[in-house]
């Protein structure tokens, strides 16, 4: 089992308005290929951790390994890059930019990554769209679609990298239940056929003993896992 | 097209109004400072060709002098108790020299001598007093360009003509006089003569045409009873203008007589021309700067519309410098449609102003399109759009998009 990202004593602590500290010496490794759920009460450091965990926020002591890489310390621009190539996000909002249609959406971190052509990228975004079920929708633009389409779309744009870990907080938190077990059922297939990690923050419970695996936590403490 | 000028382009035409506003600012910031700043280059123009008609640029003159004591290195500077102006005789002595010393320094294009002699012109009873100038009339032309201000007649013909006289338009109108008439002048030692008139001269601006005339120079040093060695003035042509003062100052060394600029000579012009580029460089300047902030705002707005934009494409992996390229290619874009709208405008009003007639010695308004104005105005405009554009861009790079995300 290849380990895909590995914490090693992470401490956070938030300085305004009061000292205090978030989360605490956080130790633990996801492989690939697994669907993992963090859950624990409000306020208990999952999104805090999350974002640490997607290189985005570097105000912490401890280390962060991603794809076997130590990237604690790492530049911003180097951190960049990472983000692009091998993270995919998914929020509870989808964050869709609203002026472009739902295919320019998906492709845009493709065209940052510039690997491919354009018409490349172009056709693997269509297809993206068509695993969510999208393809109607491709040339509309993002702000004329439901609110569960969105999240879809949002979902085709974390993939069109083929990331091998996709970061969700509360992916499904602004779904109902049929549109929740169409995101499940998309991100298990994502680790089961093409062996990417999931790590999810969720408030749902049956989200998460479904997954493979779950983290919980309390007040910046990991419980169990 | 790259990812980050694609998305620019999708903010300038998302928000139409936004755009249009910004794009006008810098459109009319920019042609009024090519429309301002041209026409200040108009006046200068007008303003020196004027001058020049009859100021050269370089006057080479005697000096009056205070009389000095006899023997030099006394103890007493002054044996004569009441120093005066001593009228001595206000010539230029040994003007070949001079000339030719003049003539071979490298800053002079043309030096001329020149006799000036204070005159009656009499017509039957009427009289007037002015000034009738010894001239060697083709370097004199090469000077002041008379034949451009030749109403009637031919300079060409004062030369075959030791007893022609070509007269301004005010004294042909007071006396009534056309070319080919006689008219008789009375020098200041009180030598009559009666000459030709072979042509009439007006420089649209009354106070020289009432006064002046154009005589041959050996005519001049006739009627002052001096020989062909007297000489008043010896004019001096440089060949860039604006370089006359420190010239003048090398000439009065070079010569040890008194070399004078054009712009000492009219310092009341050259102060308010001063003063013109002062105020019209300013509030030109100001016009772009506003049309800056003008820019300044609208992006400063479409950051904070796009904020959330912002903060998914930096978790997506666009750097901080694909930011502000993102958002300085916006206000860029605008400052070069404003840009070429500008110059568009201006080019259109210059164009009608030209052909509006102002009539007195500056005639059509003085406009024209100054390509170095142009210029200016296009780099000035786009740099202060380029930093209108990059302090609110620089803000966005900087925005954390984990405050913006978990929200
Ligand atoms: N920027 C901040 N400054 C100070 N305290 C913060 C900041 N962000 C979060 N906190 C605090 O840190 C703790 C953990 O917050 P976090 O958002 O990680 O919780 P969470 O587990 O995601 O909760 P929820 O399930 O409600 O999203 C909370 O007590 C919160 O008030
Ligand atoms: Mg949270």
């Amino acid at each position: 089992m290849k380990t895909v990202l590995k914490t090693e004593k992470i401490d956070k602590y938030f300085h305004d308005p009061v000292e205090f500290q978030v989360l605490k010496d956080i130790s633990f490794d996801v492989n690939r290929g697994e669907f993992l759920s963090m859950i624990g009460k409000s306020g208990s450091g999952k999104s805090t951790l999350l974002y640490i965990l997607s290189t985005m926020d570097t105000e912490y002591s401890g280390q962060l390994h991603i794809d076997g890489q130590l990237v604690t310390g790492l530049p911003i621009d180097s951190l960049a890059e990472i983000r692009n190539e091998k993270i995919g996000f998914v929020f509870q909002f989808h964050y869709l930019l609203p002026e472009f249609t739902c295919l320019q959406n998906v492709m845009i971190p493709a065209l940052k990554l510039g690997k491919y052509s354009e018409e490349e990228i172009e056709h693997k975004a269509f297809e993206k769209l068509k695993i969510l079920g999208l393809e109607d929708q491709a040339l509309k633009s993002a702000n004329k679609l439901s609110g569960g389409q969105q999240q879809r779309v949002a979902i085709a744009r974390a993939l069109i990298n083929d990331p091998c870990i996709i970061m969700g907080d509360e992916p499904t938190g602004n779904l109902d239940s049929k549109n929740s077990n169409i995101v499940f059922d998309i991100f298990q297939n994502l680790t089961r056929e093409f062996g990417q990690t999931i790590i999810a923050v969720t408030h749902d419970e049956d989200f998460a003993h479904r997954s493979d695996r779950i983290i919980e936590m309390k007040d910046g403490n990991i419980l169990a896992h | 097209m790259n990812i980050n000028y694609k998305i620019a382009k999708t903010y300038i035409f998302s928000n139409k109004k936004l755009t249009a506003v910004g794009v006008l600012g810098v459109l009319l910031g920019m042609s009024v400072y090519i429309f301002m700043n041209s026409l200040m280059v108009g006046f200068d123009r007008t303003s020196n060709t004027t001058v020049f008609k009859n100021t050269a640029h370089i006057r080479v003159y005697k000096d009056d002098e205070i009389s000095k004591p006899l023997i030099k290195d006394s103890i007493a500077p002054y044996l004569i108790i009441n120093p005066k102006i001593v009228p001595k005789i206000n010539t230029i002595i040994n003007p070949k020299k001079i000339l030719q010393i003049l003539k071979n320094d490298e800053n002079v294009v043309i030096a001329t001598p020149q006799v000036n002699t204070n005159v009656f012109y009499n017509n039957g009873k009427s009289q007037i007093s002015g000034t009738a100038i010894g001239i060697i009339p083709e370097e004199a032309n090469n000077m002041f360009d008379i034949k451009s201000t030749m109403v009637e007649g031919h300079l060409d013909h004062l030369i075959h003509n030791p007893n022609g006289i070509i007269i301004g338009s005010g004294v042909a109108e007071k006396m009534n006089l056309t070319t080919g008439d006689n008219i008789n002048l009375t020098s200041s030692k009180g030598i009559n003569r009666t000459l030709k008139i072979i042509g009439i001269f007006k420089t649209n601006n009354y106070n020289i045409d009432k006064i002046k005339s154009y005589i041959n120079m050996p005519l001049a040093q006739q009627i002052l009873k001096e020989g062909n060695t007297y000489i008043t003035d010896i004019n001096v042509k440089v060949a860039d203008p604006e370089t006359a003062e420190p010239i003048a100052a090398h000439l009065t060394e070079l010569t040890g007589y008194n070399a004078e600029s054009w712009q000492k000579s009219n310092e009341t012009i050259v102060a308010a021309g001063r003063m013109r580029k002062i105020i019209i460089s300013f509030v030109s300047f100001t016009i772009l700067l506003i049309a800056g902030f003008g820019i300044y705002n609208i992006l400063n707005m479409t950051v904070s519309q796009k904020i959330n934009d912002i903060a998914i494409l930096k978790a997506m992996g666009f750097k901080g410098n694909d930011v502000v390229r993102i958002f300085v290619t916006q206000a860029v874009s605008i400052g070069v449609m404003g840009v070429i709208g500008g110059v568009a405008m201006a080019t259109v009003v210059i164009t009608l102003l030209k052909k509006v007639y102002i009539g007195g010695d500056i005639g059509y308004f003085p406009i024209n399109y100054e390509s170095t104005k142009y210029l200016q105005g296009i780099i000035i405009g786009l740099v202060i759009t380029f930093f209108a554009g990059y302090i609110p861009a620089k803000k966005a790079a900087n925005v954390d998009p984990v405050e913006i995300l978990r929200r």
